[in-house]
């Protein structure tokens, strides 16, 4: 096994030049000036009113789509395993396809569909139905989110699922536990590790998106992520930018170690 | 044993690829022009005729925007011969020392630039001294005659609420999603110049866009194009070189340069000061200035040209005197271009751009 070892290697540079350096320099221009001096200040222009508030919605907004893509999910992933199917590359293979797709060219059909005289609203109209002002509202993000990424919250939570033995479930029924017993005390704790990892997935790619509020939300939405996107784009200040995404990153560090705390603690309950 | 012997091989060779991959990046010894233009902004017919008749290779880079080349030069992290950016860049990068001096001894077909557009090149660079335009165009509105019968002459349509809404089009509105031509726009309209500086101009123009924030549908810069062809919205702002491809798809679709006056944008070729070979440049911009070559990429392009020669050469009467490709002078003496105004004043325009979207 120890011979093995240095095949990694180039995984490590590949990691070092593209993930650690980045980040290291992320944080070099985050905490200084363009005249190089040590500064909190691109910090804390978080606090800055229009900054706050685009962080709020962005926070708001990939509340919303994860919660929506785990009840989704979840039922989905239920489903899916109770249907025992031998294959189950098969079913990867249904959720992964629409990936293979460019995510952009997605989020663009996305815009035909709700646009105002889109595909939706004129299937509606030919119903005779009330059409939908969907295009540019923050509603409008919120389906782009959840189509992109609900893959990420199933399957994680179905390759929880299926580790589940069914002779847990057995002996639960065995022992009088009737079906929603046995879904909250045995299935719901076990499940949670995929929920948990579920969550992380589609949290944190909803809270630094730009590119779904500009294209369905026709920039009238300002999202932090665009808003750090400008910063680098359109007056070329890298050290703001950085500053931004700097706290950014703290936001997503937190949210995810109260995740893992809570997991920890289901952890310790299913083994009770 | 064998197994894992082999899976080592494996590993071993792809790495050795790799390696031998990227030594193999070395220079050859084949002349070689690198070129950094705008994407889609060249018929690459063009490219491969170069190639042809100078024998010298090219290698060509493309941007999206001024902002994502300006690093790359700046930095010197790669080096280019020859580039396309805007006005307001150029004026920037000279005042930065990245540009260096074209000897117009090697560009004789620059007599086939119209003396006009140099002329408004000089706004940004003095004496013509270190660019050659390549393309130009105009910012103005864009509008579906069937679904406004009004005629618009005036930025007012995009800010006089009442109009709007007498036209049935207020929230409608598609705005440019770009901070200089956005504020740049409500600048004009309140009679102000488009560069201004002044804190106090801003801040009224931010308070009309603000004000305009409720009408507008959504803020963009390409797809523009496809609501306007589509008929999702009945008017926007857009420049002049996509206007004449959205009317080709919608005969419908009007465009005009408002009376208060709007943004005549330059872009140009230049050479920086780290061109590993400025005989070729120079051979570059003297080909591109050529007529027929100059004809080529209009067609392709659509982005007015400011060759005078190859514009006598348009087989299509209609584009030959489209007022949209060439407006007359009239129109053109209304127009400015933008400056570069420093990195204080552009990031005050961003945070007033900023103010206007959180509403």
């Amino acid at each position: 096994m120890k011979s093995r070892k240095w095949l990694s290697f180039p995984y490590i540079i590949w990691m070092a030049i593209f993930i650690i350096i980045p980040l290291l320099m992320v944080i070099y221009y985050g905490i200084t000036t363009k005249s190089g001096t040590f500064t909190f200040d691109n910090l804390a222009l978080i606090a800055d009113p229009i900054n706050r508030t685009a962080l709020w919605l962005s926070i708001k907004l990939s509340v919303v789509s994860t919660l929506i893509c785990l009840v989704l999910a979840y039922p989905l992933a239920l489903i899916l395993n109770n249907m025992k199917l031998k294959n189950n590359s098969f079913i990867v293979l249904i959720f992964i396809l629409p990936m293979w797709m460019n995510f952009l060219l997605r989020t663009i059909a996305w815009q035909n569909i709700l646009e105002n005289t889109g595909v939706l609203n004129t299937i509606l109209k030919f119903l005779h139905l009330p059409t939908l002002e969907l295009i540019n509202t923050p509603s409008a993000i919120v389906f782009g989110m959840v189509y992109n990424f609900l893959p990420f919250m199933i399957l994680p939570i179905y390759n929880v699922l299926i580790k589940i033995s069914d002779d847990t479930i057995n002996a639960a029924r065995d022992l009088g536990a009737n079906y929603f017993q046995t879904f909250l005390k045995i299935i719901l704790p076990l499940s949670f590790p995929g929920i948990i990892s579920g969550i992380t997935m589609v949290f944190v790619p909803s809270l630094t998106t730009f590119v779904i509020s500009t294209i369905l939300g026709g920039s009238k939405v300002v999202l932090i992520g665009n808003v750090i996107e400008q910063q680098f784009k359109m007056i070329n200040n890298w050290h703001t930018g950085s500053g931004l995404s700097l706290v950014l990153m703290v936001f997503i560090l937190i949210s995810m170690a109260i995740l893992a705390k809570y997991d920890k603690e289901a952890e310790g309950k299913s083994v009770w | 044993m064998g197994v894992k012997m082999k899976r080592i091989v494996i590993a071993l060779l792809l790495v050795l690829t790799a390696v031998v991959g990227l030594a193999g990046c070395k220079k050859s010894n084949t002349p070689t022009i690198y070129v950094y233009n705008w994407g889609e902004y060249i018929d690459p017919e063009v490219i491969k005729m170069f190639e042809k008749e100078t024998g010298i290779k090219v290698k060509y880079d493309d941007f999206v925007q001024n902002e994502d080349m300006y690093p790359v030069i700046q930095t010197g992290s790669a080096k280019y011969d020859v580039v396309c950016p805007s006005d307001y860049m150029i004026q920037k990068m000279i005042k930065e020392d990245l540009l260096q001096e074209i000897n117009y001894d090697n560009v004789p077909n620059i007599s086939n630039i119209d003396p006009t557009y140099l002329k408004s090149a000089e706004e940004f660079d003095p004496g013509n001294k270190y660019s050659v335009p390549y393309c130009w165009g105009t910012v103005g509105i864009l509008y579906n005659k069937s679904m406004i019968k009004a005629d618009i002459d005036s930025w007012g349509a995009l800010f006089d609420k009442d109009f709007m809404k007498a036209n049935g089009y207020d929230g409608k509105v598609l705005m440019i999603d770009s901070v200089r031509d956005a504020l740049g726009i409500a600048l004009v309209y309140l009679g102000y110049s488009l560069n201004s500086t002044n804190p106090a101009e801003l801040e009224e123009a931010k308070n009309l866009l603000k004000d305009q924030f409720p009408m507008v549908d959504a803020y963009v810069v390409d797809q523009v194009r496809d609501k306007m062809i589509g008929g999702e919205n009945p008017i926007g702002v857009i420049y002049s070189g996509e206007a004449i491809y959205t009317q080709r798809e919608n005969p419908d679709l009007e465009y005009v340069v408002p009376k208060e006056g709007s943004n005549i944008w330059i872009d140009g070729w230049v050479i920086p000061k780290n061109a590993p070979n400025k005989e070729y440049a120079e051979k570059w911009i003297d080909f591109m200035c050529r007529p027929d070559i100059a004809l080529k990429n209009f067609e392709y392009i659509t982005y007015s040209t400011p060759n005078s020669a190859a514009r006598e050469m348009i087989e299509d009467v209609d584009i030959k005197n489209s007022t949209i490709a060439f407006p007359d002078s009239s129109i053109l003496e209304r127009c400015k271009t933008f400056h570069y105004l420093g990195e204080e004043v552009e990031t005050l325009y961003l945070n007033k751009w900023n103010e206007v979207k959180s509403n």
